[in-house]
C-alpha cells in the first residue's frame, strides 16, 4: 500500500496507433479504492475524450480491459491504484502480443479465427444426461476462463516466437481440455491439438498460470494433460507398433 | 444506391450479441436463412457475462413441487399483475427446455447429488429454481451460445455500432452504422431486424451495467416508429457495492441472499421483518431496494451509505464455493473478506423492465419487420422482474424472436434500402467533427446522470418529475451543440456523443411515464402517490414518436383468459 496522503497520481499511457505512438502522462486525482480504469476514465472525460480503451463490466467478469500496467500484464479494472508505486508514473500499455489498433486496444480477432478450428462439445450417442459434480468440476475450472487473453499475451510462443500459424496459446488449450474433458464429450481432439494447435510447442514455464486473473491452473490441469493424451495416442511405442502392423493412423 | 459505402446483405440482421441475440442467431440459421450479428463490444462481453445468480426455470429437480404454474404465478405477483400474461404463461412454460438445450450444448450447470441440474432460491420464488453456476450463470451461458453460434456459421460483425434503421416505407430495410475500430460507415440490407440490445442503466449515476447499456436500442427502434411501453419501471436492484467510491454501483449477487444471506441495519436489526416478514431477505427486488434506501434516509444505515449483507454464519468453504467471485471481487475491490465479515450494499439501476412493445407470441414490434427481445422489448417483467428470469427471457424470446424473424424473412421480397436515409445518418455522425466550439459528450453525460439519480430514482415525485423533464430539455440542447474531438479511429468520445442522444430520447420517455403513472407499483414508487391503483393496473403507458415530438398514451391491459385466472387462484394465496 502506498502512502494514505497521496491525493494523485501520473499516469504515463501509450497514445499512437499501429504505426507510431509515445507514452503521454497525466495528472489523475485519486480516490479510496480506485483502479486503473477509473483513472483511464477519468483521463477520458477531462484531458483525452478520444483515449481508447476497451471495458465492460469494470468487475473482473468480462475481461475486456487487459492491458500492461508497469510492464505487468493486467486486469486494469481489477488493479488497484494504491497498490501500485505512485511516487513514480504509471506507465500503461497495450498488450504487446496483439497488433496495436489506438492507444491501449489491440486487435485481437486472431484469437476467434483460432477457436473456430476447434471441434464444438458433441455429446455421445445415447447419452443419459446426468453428471456429478465431482466430474464437472475439474472442467468448471476450464469454464471459469473470461478471454482476457493475459495468457495469450505472455505466452512466449505467441510474444516473443509470433507463431501464429503454428500455435493455438494456452486460452484455446484451457478451452479444448474443457471440451476433451467433459463428461459426455464423445469428440477426440487430440489430433487438431497436436498438428493445429501446436501444443509440443508449449514448454511449460507456466508464465499463463501466473497471469491468470481467474486462477485457471492452465499448464498443471489444462496443458499437461493435454500433452499427455497427445504423447499416450501419438508417441506410445507399443500403439506405434500397433498402427506399424495395420497401416493406419488413428483420427 | 451509392457504392461509397460497405454494404453487407442478409435474411435477418440482429442487433447485439447477448443471450437474446445469440439465442435468436441461432433459432434463426436453423430456418436456413443467412444471419449476421452486428455488437458494439467483441463477442462474448455483452451485458450477459456478467450474470451472476441463475437462470430461472421449473425444472423441479430440487422442489418437485415447482411446474411452470407456480412459475407464472411468481412472475406475475412479482410483476404486479402488469406482466403480458402470454409472455408469462410462455416463458414459464418453455424455460426448462431452453436451459435442458444450453446443457446439450455443452454447459455445465452445478449438479445435485443424482445427477440433476442444481436449483437455488431466489427472491420472489416460491421454489428452489434457478440452475446455476456458482455465481458466474451468465459466463457459462454466453460462452455456450457463443461457441454454438460460431460453429454453426453465423457472420458477427464485432465492435459495429448501429445509429440508424432503415426503412423502405412502413417496413424495415436494414441498418446504418459505422465501425469502432477504423470509424468507417458500413450499411446492412435486411428483410428483418431483431434487436437485443439490452437496457439502459448508463442514464443513472449508480448503475450495475457497462458502457453499452445507453438505450440505443430502444432509440432505434422509437425513431423508426415503434412504440415503447411500460418506461417508467426501471429496477434498482438492493445490493451494489457501495464503499470504496471507485466501485460504487458494482453488482452484489441476489445469490448471497439465496444461499442465506442476511440484512442488517447499523444497529444490527433484522430489518426485512419490518417490510416484509414472509419472505424477509428474499423479498422481491422492489420491496428490499426501497426497504435498504427507507434505513439509510431515516439514519440507520451504515457508515458509507448502504446496509450491511452477510454471509459470514455460512463455513467459509461454502462460500468460496458457491460465490467465488463474491469472495474476490469484495477481498481484491474493498479489502473486505466475505467469509469472515459483512459486506456494505445499497440499491444500483440495475435492469429495464420496459422497453420495446412486442407481440407475445412472436416478438415482433410495431413495425413490419422489426422485432425484439430481452431487457430491450418489454411484457414479460411487469412492473418489476424476479431475478432469474432475465436469462430465461433471453433464451425463451430470443428463439421466438429468431424463428418469428426468419420467417418474415422467407416470406418477404428484398426490401429497397433508400440512400437519402444512409446519407442523412452519415451527416448526424459527422456533424460533431466540424463544431469549432461545443462541449465534450463527457460532461453532458455526467451530468445526465447526476440528474437521474436525483430525480428519476428509486423513489418519485411529481415535482422532482417534471423538474427532470425541463432539464432533459436542456440537457438535448447541450448535446446538440456537442463537439467531438480526434480522429474517427476508435474515439469513445465520439461513440459518446451519438450514445447520449440515445440516452436523452429514453430519459425522457422513462420520465415522462413516471409523471403519468400517479400511484406506485412494482419498481415505479410515488411518494406523492403511494398507493396501488387498481385503476391505473389496467392500463400500460406506451410512448411513441410523433413528428419530432414523444407523444404518451394509455393502453389497456389485456384480459387474461379464463384458464390463466384458474392458475393464478390455483395455491389459495389471494394477492
Amino acid at each position: 500500500m502506498a502512502e494514505v496522503a497521496t491525493t494523485e497520481a501520473t499516469l504515463s499511457v501509450f497514445r499512437g496507433d499501429g504505426e507510431d505512438g509515445k507514452a503521454v502522462d497525466y495528472r489523475v486525482p485519486l480516490v479510496p479504492g480506485m483502479v486503473v480504469l477509473d483513472a483511464l476514465h477519468w483521463i477520458q472525460a477531462h484531458q483525452a475524450p478520444d483515449l481508447a480503451v476497451r471495458w465492460n463490466c469494470k468487475a473482473g467478469k468480462c475481461g475486456s480491459c487487459s492491458a500492461e500496467v508497469n510492464g505487468r500484464p493486467r486486469l486494469t479494472c481489477k488493479t488497484r491504484m494504491d497498490a501500485l508505486p505512485l511516487a513514480e508514473p504509471i506507465t500503461i500499455f497495450p498488450m504487446k502480443a496483439f497488433p496495436v489498433i489506438k492507444d491501449l486496444v489491440t486487435d485481437v480477432s486472431w484469437n476467434f479465427k483460432v477457436n473456430r478450428k476447434i471441434p464444438p462439445f458433441q455429446p455421445r450417442p445415447g447419452v443419459e444426461w446426468k453428471m456429478y459434480q465431482r466430474d464437472v468440476d475439474r472442467v468448471q475450472e476450464f469454464r471459469k476462463c473470461i478471454e482476457c487473453f493475459l495468457c495469450q499475451n505472455v505466452c512466449h510462443v505467441l510474444r516473443d516466437h509470433d507463431k501464429r500459424e503454428e500455435f493455438g496459446g494456452p486460452r484455446f488449450f484451457v478451452r479444448t481440455a474443457s471440451l476433451e474433458m467433459h463428461p459426455l464429450d464423445g469428440v477426440s481432439r487430440t489430433k487438431m491439438v497436436k498438428d493445429e494447435l501446436g501444443i509440443g510447442l508449449c514448454n511449460i514455464t507456466k508464465c499463463c498460470t501466473e497471469v491468470c486473473p481467474e486462477d485457471i491452473h492452465i499448464t498443471d490441469n489444462a496443458i499437461i494433460p493435454l500433452k499427455e493424451r497427445v504423447v499416450d495416442e501419438y508417441y506410445d511405442p507399443l500403439l506405434m507398433l500397433v498402427r506399424k502392423i495395420r497401416g493406419v493412423g488413428k483420427s | 444506391m451509392t457504392s461509397k459505402y460497405e454494404i453487407h446483405e442478409h435474411d435477418v440482421l440482429i442487433i447485439g450479441a447477448g443471450g437474446a441475440g445469440l439465442r435468436a442467431a441461432i433459432e434463426a440459421l436453423a430456418q436456413g436463412v443467412s444471419v449476421g450479428v452486428v455488437c458494439k463490444s467483441l463477442l462474448g462481453k455483452a451485458h450477459t457475462v456478467m450474470a451472476e445468480g441463475g437462470i430461472a426455470a421449473a425444472m423441479a429437480n430440487v422442489d418437485q413441487a415447482d411446474d411452470w404454474r407456480a412459475h407464472f404465478r411468481d412472475t406475475l405477483r412479482g410483476g404486479k399483475f402488469l406482466n403480458d400474461w402470454r409472455m408469462a404463461q410462455l416463458h414459464a412454460q418453455e424455460a426448462p427446455e431452453r436451459v435442458r438445450e444450453l446443457e446439450q450444448w455443452g454447459a455445465l450447470f452445478d449438479r445435485t447429488e443424482n445427477g440433476e441440474i442444481l436449483q437455488r432460491a431466489f427472491g420472489g420464488h416460491t421454489h428452489k429454481r434457478l440452475c446455476h453456476v456458482g455465481d458466474r450463470t451468465g459466463l457459462e451461458m454466453i460462452r455456450t451460445l457463443q461457441d454454438r453460434g460460431v460453429h454453426l456459421g453465423i457472420d458477427v460483425y464485432m465492435e459495429c455500432a448501429i445509429t440508424r434503421l432503415l426503412k423502405d416505407g412502413d417496413r424495415i430495410s436494414g441498418a446504418f452504422g459505422y465501425w469502432r475500430e477504423q470509424g468507417r460507415f458500413v450499411v446492412f440490407k435486411a428483410k428483418s431486424v431483431v434487436i437485443c440490445t439490452g437496457g439502459i442503466g448508463k442514464i443513472w449515476k449508480i448503475t450495475s451495467n457497462s458502457w453499452e447499456y445507453t438505450g440505443d436500442g430502444m432509440a432505434l427502434a422509437y425513431d423508426a416508429g415503434a412504440e415503447l411501453t411500460d418506461m417508467e419501471f426501471v429496477q434498482f436492484h438492493p445490493t451494489g457495492m457501495v464503499w470504496p467510491p471507485g466501485v460504487q454501483g458494482i453488482l452484489v449477487t441476489e445469490a448471497v441472499r439465496g444461499e442465506g444471506g442476511i440484512l442488517r441495519n447499523k444497529n444490527g436489526e433484522r430489518f426485512m421483518e419490518r417490510y416484509d416478514p414472509k419472505r424477509l431477505d428474499l423479498s422481491t427486488r422492489d420491496v428490499v431496494a426501497r426497504s435498504i434506501y427507507t434505513e439509510v434516509r431515516e439514519g440507520r444505515g451504515t457508515e458509507h451509505g448502504g446496509a450491511f449483507l452477510d454471509i459470514s454464519h455460512k463455513p467459509a468453504e461454502y462460500v468460496k464455493r458457491k460465490l467465488p467471485s463474491m469472495y474476490h471481487q469484495f477481498l481484491e475491490l474493498a479489502d473486505v473478506d466475505i467469509t469472515k465479515g459483512p459486506m456494505e450494499v445499497g440499491p444500483t439501476c440495475h435492469y429495464m423492465m420496459g422497453g420495446i412493445r412486442v407481440d407475445a407470441e412472436t416478438a415482433q414490434a410495431s413495425v413490419p419487420g422489426l422485432f425484439a427481445a430481452g431487457e430491450a422489448a418489454a411484457g414479460l417483467h411487469g412492473a418489476n422482474r424476479l431475478g432469474g428470469n432475465s436469462l430465461s427471457d433471453l433464451l425463451v424470446f430470443g428463439r421466438r424472436a429468431g424463428l418469428a424473424a426468419a420467417e418474415h424473412a422467407k416470406r418477404s421480397p428484398a426490401p429497397a434500402v433508400d440512400s437519402s436515409q444512409i446519407e442523412e445518418a452519415e451527416r448526424g455522425m459527422l456533424v460533431p467533427f466540424e463544431r469549432t466550439a461545443g462541449e465534450s459528450a463527457y460532461a453532458i453525460h455526467e451530468n445526465l446522470q447526476n440528474m437521474m439519480q436525483k430525480l428519476v430514482g428509486i423513489f418519485r415525485t411529481e415535482d422532482d418529475l417534471r423538474r427532470a423533464l425541463a432539464e432533459i430539455v436542456k440537457l438535448k440542447e447541450r448535446a446538440a451543440r456537442v463537439r467531438v474531438e480526434g480522429s474517427r479511429l476508435f474515439n469513445p468520445g465520439w461513440h459518446l456523443a451519438k450514445d447520449l442522444q440515445s440516452m436523452l430520447t429514453i430519459a425522457e420517455a422513462v420520465t415522462q411515464s413516471a409523471l403519468a403513472r400517479r400511484e406506485s407499483r412494482g419498481a415505479h414508487s410515488r411518494i406523492d402517490c403511494p398507493d396501488l391503483d387498481s385503476a391505473w393496473g389496467k392500463k400500460h403507458n406506451v410512448v411513441m414518436k410523433e413528428g419530432d415530438a414523444m407523444t404518451l398514451i394509455e393502453s389497456p391491459v389485456v384480459e387474461m383468459p379464463e384458464d390463466l385466472k384458474r392458475v393464478l387462484a390455483e395455491d389459495g394465496v389471494t394477492k
